[in-house]
C-alpha cells in the first residue's frame, strides 16, 4: 500500500473545499451548467442520461480495505447501493445528487480517495498492472512510478487544459497486463544492455474513432529523466495538438500527422532544454516514494499446504483454483482474482454489501489489500495458499468466485445506453446474454482464453477494438446494431481487431458470438491453440462465413 | 474588465493600439503581435513602455530577441478550455528568462488563478467582477503543490525530504 502523508491529505482537503465552493456557485445559479461543466469534469463528475455520475480514481488499481469500505459507504449513502468498476481502474457511482457531491467527495477524501482528473482534458488516473509488486519476474514495482506520475500530474498548472484527455499506463513485466500500447503514453520498465533500469516510452496509442497502437518514441529513458521526458511530450502536445476537431485532438493524431520521427525530434528538442531542471529525479526522491509503499510481512510457507491438497478434492474448488489463482513471487502465496462477471450480471458491478464483505475478507486473508484490474475484476494480490479454501467459501458466498477469469464470459463492457449519454446502443444486456449462453463452466473451459469486449459507441470505453471478439454498438435507422471484430488484443502483442462483416441487430449478437466460437472449436489445430492464435493463422474469412451463414 | 495585480484590482495603465491606429509618442501601450513584429525596432525604441499581445497559436520563441525591451506580454485564453498559453507562459519565464509583466487575458476565471500564478502570470484581466474581488482568497486556496515550476516553489516530493513543517509561503503575486 502507498501511505498517504500530510501533503496528500492536505491537498485533497483543499480540493474538496474548492469543489464545495464550485457546487455552491452552481446551485445558487452563479455558474451556468456550461461554466460548471469543465469544473465538475475535473472532479470526475459527469452529467449522464439519468443523473450526475461520480467517477473515482483508484490510482494504479490499489485499494486498502478501509478505502473499499468507504466506497461501500458512498454507494449506500449517496447512491443506489452499488458501484461500477471501469476499464481504467476507476469506480463509477451512477445516481449521485449534485447537492450531495461535496459531502461524498469529503467522505472519500478522508481515506485518501478522490475523483480528481478522472475526466476532462487533463492527465487521467495513471494505471498499471493489477499484479504490481507480486507478479513473478517483475523488473520493479511499477506502482512507485505510477505514484510519482500521479503526484506529478495532479493539478498540473500547465497540462490541465490539454487538447483532449491524456492517459498514461505503466508495466514492469514481460507480459503486459496494463495495456500500455493503447494509451497516450505507455511506459515499459525494463533493463537495458548495461543492466540499468529505465523506461521504453510509447506514445500515441488509443482507441476511439481512429484506433492506433502506440509507437516507441524512445527505447530507453533513464529513471531520473522520466518526468522531464513526459513533460516534454506533454508540452509539445499542449501546443501543437489539434483543438479544432474533438475527434482529431488526441495525441495519436498529432503523432500520426507529424510522423513519429518528426514528433520525436520536437520532443527531444524540448526535453534537452528541461532535462536538468527541477523536475529531474534524484535517488533520494525515488527512495522516499518507494519507502512509502508497504509490503506484507510474508511468512515462510510451503507452496503446497495440506489445506490446499485436501480442498482440491472438491471439483468446484478445483475449478475455481485453476481459473482464479495465479503464481505469486513469494512461495506459499497466490494472487486471487475476484470475478465481477457473474452469469447474467452486469460486468464490473459490485454492491455495497459485496464491497464490505470483500474488505473484511481482505483483512482476514489478504493483508487488507485489494486491486482493481482493467478487465473490471478485483484481485487480492497476496493470499497464503493454506487460506485459499476458506477464502473461496467467503468469496463464493457473495457471488465473486465465478471461475470464468479470462474465459468467454469474463466480458469487458462499458455502461452503454443503460447509463451513458453518448451511447448508441446497450452494452450490458448484450454481455449478460452472452454470459447466459456460455454459462456452462466446462464449455467455457474447453473454449479457453477468450476476451469479449463491448462498447456502446465509438468512444470505445469497453476497448472493443482490442477484444479477441470486439462488439461495437452503432445506430442504424434509430435501432441498435452491432459491429463485430475479431483478432484484437491489448497485451504486449497489441493489435486492433478486424471487422468480420456488416453490423447485426441486437437480437443477433449472441448468436453471432456463438457461431464464431463454434467455428473456432472446429478450426483450432489443438485444444491449446488459443482463439486469437487461430484467428491470426486463418484470418477472418472462415469465421465470417460461419457467422453470416446462419445469421 | 477588472485588472488584478498583486492581488488587488488596479487601473490599467496600458492603452491598446489596434492594428492600424497610429502609435502614440508616449504612454504605455499594448499592441497586437503582427503589428509589433512589423515595427519592432521602432516600437521598442520608444521612451514609454511597450507591451505585446501574443496569440496562443504563435511560437513564443519568436519573441526571444525583444524580451529585454518589452514591459508586458499579454497571453490569450480564447476559451477556458484552451490551455496553450500556460505552456507559452512557462517557456517565457523558465526558458527565455522573461522578467516583465505577464498578463492573462481572455476567458480568465477564478478557477484558473492558481494554475496561472504557477505558470508565471502576474497580472490578470479577469472576466467577472466577482472573481476579481476574491482573487486574493482564491489564490491561496492551495498550500501543497506537486510540480516544480518557475514560481520557485518547492514541490511536495522535495519538501517531504525536509518534513512537512517547511512548506513554502503563499504564491508570488497572490497578494494579501
Ligand atoms: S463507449 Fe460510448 S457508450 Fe460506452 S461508456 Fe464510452 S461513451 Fe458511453
Amino acid at each position: 500500500m502507498y501511505i498517504h502523508d500530510e501533503f496528500d491529505s492536505t491537498l485533497l482537503k483543499e480540493r474538496v473545499d474548492e469543489f464545495r465552493d464550485q457546487v455552491r456557485r452552481r446551485l445558487s445559479g452563479e455558474l451556468t451548467e456550461d461554466e460548471f461543466k469543465s469544473l465538475r469534469l475535473m472532479n470526475g463528475v459527469y452529467l449522464q442520461l439519468h443523473a450526475y455520475m461520480l467517477r473515482i480514481a483508484i490510482p494504479y488499481g490499489t485499494l486498502s480495505s478501509t478505502q473499499m469500505r468507504m466506497l461501500a459507504h458512498v454507494a449506500r449513502k449517496y447512491d443506489r447501493g452499488y458501484g461500477h468498476f471501469t476499464t481504467r481502474q476507476n469506480i463509477q457511482f451512477n445516481w449521485i445528487k449534485l447537492s450531495d457531491l461535496p459531502d461524498a467527495t469529503a467522505d472519500l477524501a478522508s481515506v485518501g480517495v478522490h475523483g480528481i482528473q478522472t475526466s476532462g482534458n487533463c492527465i487521467r488516473n495513471v494505471t498499471t498492472d493489477q499484479w504490481a509488486g507480486v507478479a513473478p519476474g517483475e523488473v520493479d514495482d511499477p506502482r512507485i512510478w505510477a505514484e510519482l506520475l500521479r503526484q506529478y500530474s495532479t493539478l498540473h498548472p500547465e497540462f490541465s487544459f490539454l487538447p483532449r484527455k491524456f492517459k498514461i499506463a505503466v508495466t514492469a513485466s514481460d507480459h503486459d497486463r496494463a495495456a500500455v500500447k493503447i494509451h497516450d503514453i505507455g511506459l515499459r520498465l525494463h533493463r537495458n544492455g548495461a543492466g540499468e533500469m529505465g523506461f521504453e516510452v510509447l506514445v500515441g496509442g488509443g482507441l476511439g474513432r481512429t484506433p492506433f497502437i502506440g509507437k516507441t518514441i524512445k527505447p530507453f529513458v533513464a529513471r531520473r529523466d522520466i518526468l522531464t521526458y513526459i513533460e516534454a511530450i506533454l508540452r509539445v502536445y499542449n501546443q501543437y495538438g489539434r483543438r479544432d476537431n474533438i475527434y482529431k485532438a488526441r495525441i495519436k493524431i498529432l503523432v500520426h500527422e507529424l510522423g513519429i520521427d518528426k514528433f520525436a525530434r520536437e520532443v527531444e528538442d524540448e526535453w534537452l532544454s528541461i532535462k536538468d531542471g527541477a523536475l529531474a529525479l534524484d535517488e533520494a526522491v525515488i527512495a522516499d516514494i518507494r519507502s512509502r509503499f508497504k509490503y506484507p510481512a510474508y511468512e515462510k510457507l510451503t507452496d503446497n499446504p495440506d489445506e490446499l491438497k485436501q480442498a482440491l478434492a472438491d471439483p468446484t474448488f478445483k475449478a475455481w483454483y485453476r481459473n482464479s489463482v495465479s503464481h505469486h513471487r513469494v512461495p506459499g502465496y497466490g494472487i486471487v482474482t475476484l470475478s465481477l462477471k457473474p452469469v447474467g450480471g452486469p460486468p464490473g458491478d459490485a454492491t455495497a454489501e459485496q464491497m464490505d464483505a470483500i474488505a473484511d475478507l481482505a483483512d482476514r486473508y489478504a493483508f487488507g489489500e485489494i486491486r482493481v484490474g482493467h478487465e473490471q475484476n478485483l484481485c487480492f494480490p497476496s493470499v497464503a495458499k493454506r487460506d485459499l479454501p476458506a477464502l473461496w467459501r467467503g468469496l463464493d458466498a457473495i457471488g465473486v468466485a465465478t471461475p470464468n477469469v479470462n474465459l468467454v464470459s469474463d466480458i469487458i463492457a462499458c455502461p452503454g445506453l443503460d447509463y451513458c449519454s453518448l451511447a448508441n446502443a446497450r452494452a450490458i444486456p448484450v454481455a449478460q446474454e452472452i454470459t447466459r449462453r456460455f454459462a456452462d463452466h466446462d464449455t467455457a473451459n474447453l473454449i479457453g482464453r477468450l476476451h469479449i469486449n463491448i462498447s456502446g459507441c465509438i468512444n470505445a470505453c469497453g476497448h472493443h477494438h482490442v477484444g479477441h471478439i470486439g462488439i461495437l454498438g452503432v445506430e442504424k435507422n434509430g435501432e441498435e446494431f452491432y459491429q463485430v471484430t475479431i483478432g484484437g488484443r491489448a497485451d504486449e502483442g497489441a493489435v486492433v481487431g478486424t471487422l468480420i462483416g456488416p453490423a447485426v441487430p441486437y437480437a443477433q449478437v449472441a448468436n453471432v458470438v456463438e457461431d464464431i466460437v463454434e467455428a473456432y472449436l472446429d478450426l483450432r489445430l489443438r485444444p491449446d491453440e488459443l482463439f486469437i492464435d487461430t484467428v491470426k493463422r486463418l484470418g477472418v474469412e472462415p469465421f465470417k462465413e460461419r457467422a453470416y451463414a446462419t445469421g | 474588465m477588472p485588472l488584478v495585480k498583486g492581488g488587488q484590482i488596479v487601473a490599467d495603465r496600458y492603452v491598446r493600439i489596434l492594428d492600424d491606429a497610429p502609435i502614440p509618442a508616449n504612454g504605455a501601450m499594448l499592441v497586437p503581435a503582427e503589428r509589433f513584429l512589423a515595427d519592432a525596432s521602432e516600437l521598442i525604441a520608444r521612451q514609454a513602455e511597450t507591451g505585446v499581445i501574443w496569440p496562443n497559436n504563435r511560437d513564443i520563441d519568436e519573441l526571444g530577441p525583444y524580451l529585454d525591451r518589452l514591459a508586458l506580454v499579454a497571453l490569450v485564453f480564447p476559451k477556458f478550455q484552451d490551455g496553450r498559453a500556460y505552456s507559452q507562459a512557462r517557456i517565457l519565464r523558465e526558458r527565455l528568462g522573461y522578467r516583465g509583466e505577464l498578463r492573462a487575458t481572455g476567458q480568465v476565471l477564478r478557477d484558473q488563478f492558481v494554475f496561472m500564478l504557477r505558470a508565471g502570470f502576474d497580472t490578470f484581466e479577469v472576466k467577472k467582477e466577482a472573481d476579481a474581488k476574491v482573487f486574493g482568497e482564491v489564490a491561496q486556496r492551495y498550500s501543497v503543490f506537486y510540480q516544480p515550476t518557475g514560481d520557485g516553489r518547492s514541490p511536495a516530493f522535495r519538501q517531504r525530504l525536509q518534513g512537512f513543517a517547511t512548506r513554502a509561503p503563499a504564491l508570488r503575486g497572490a497578494g494579501r
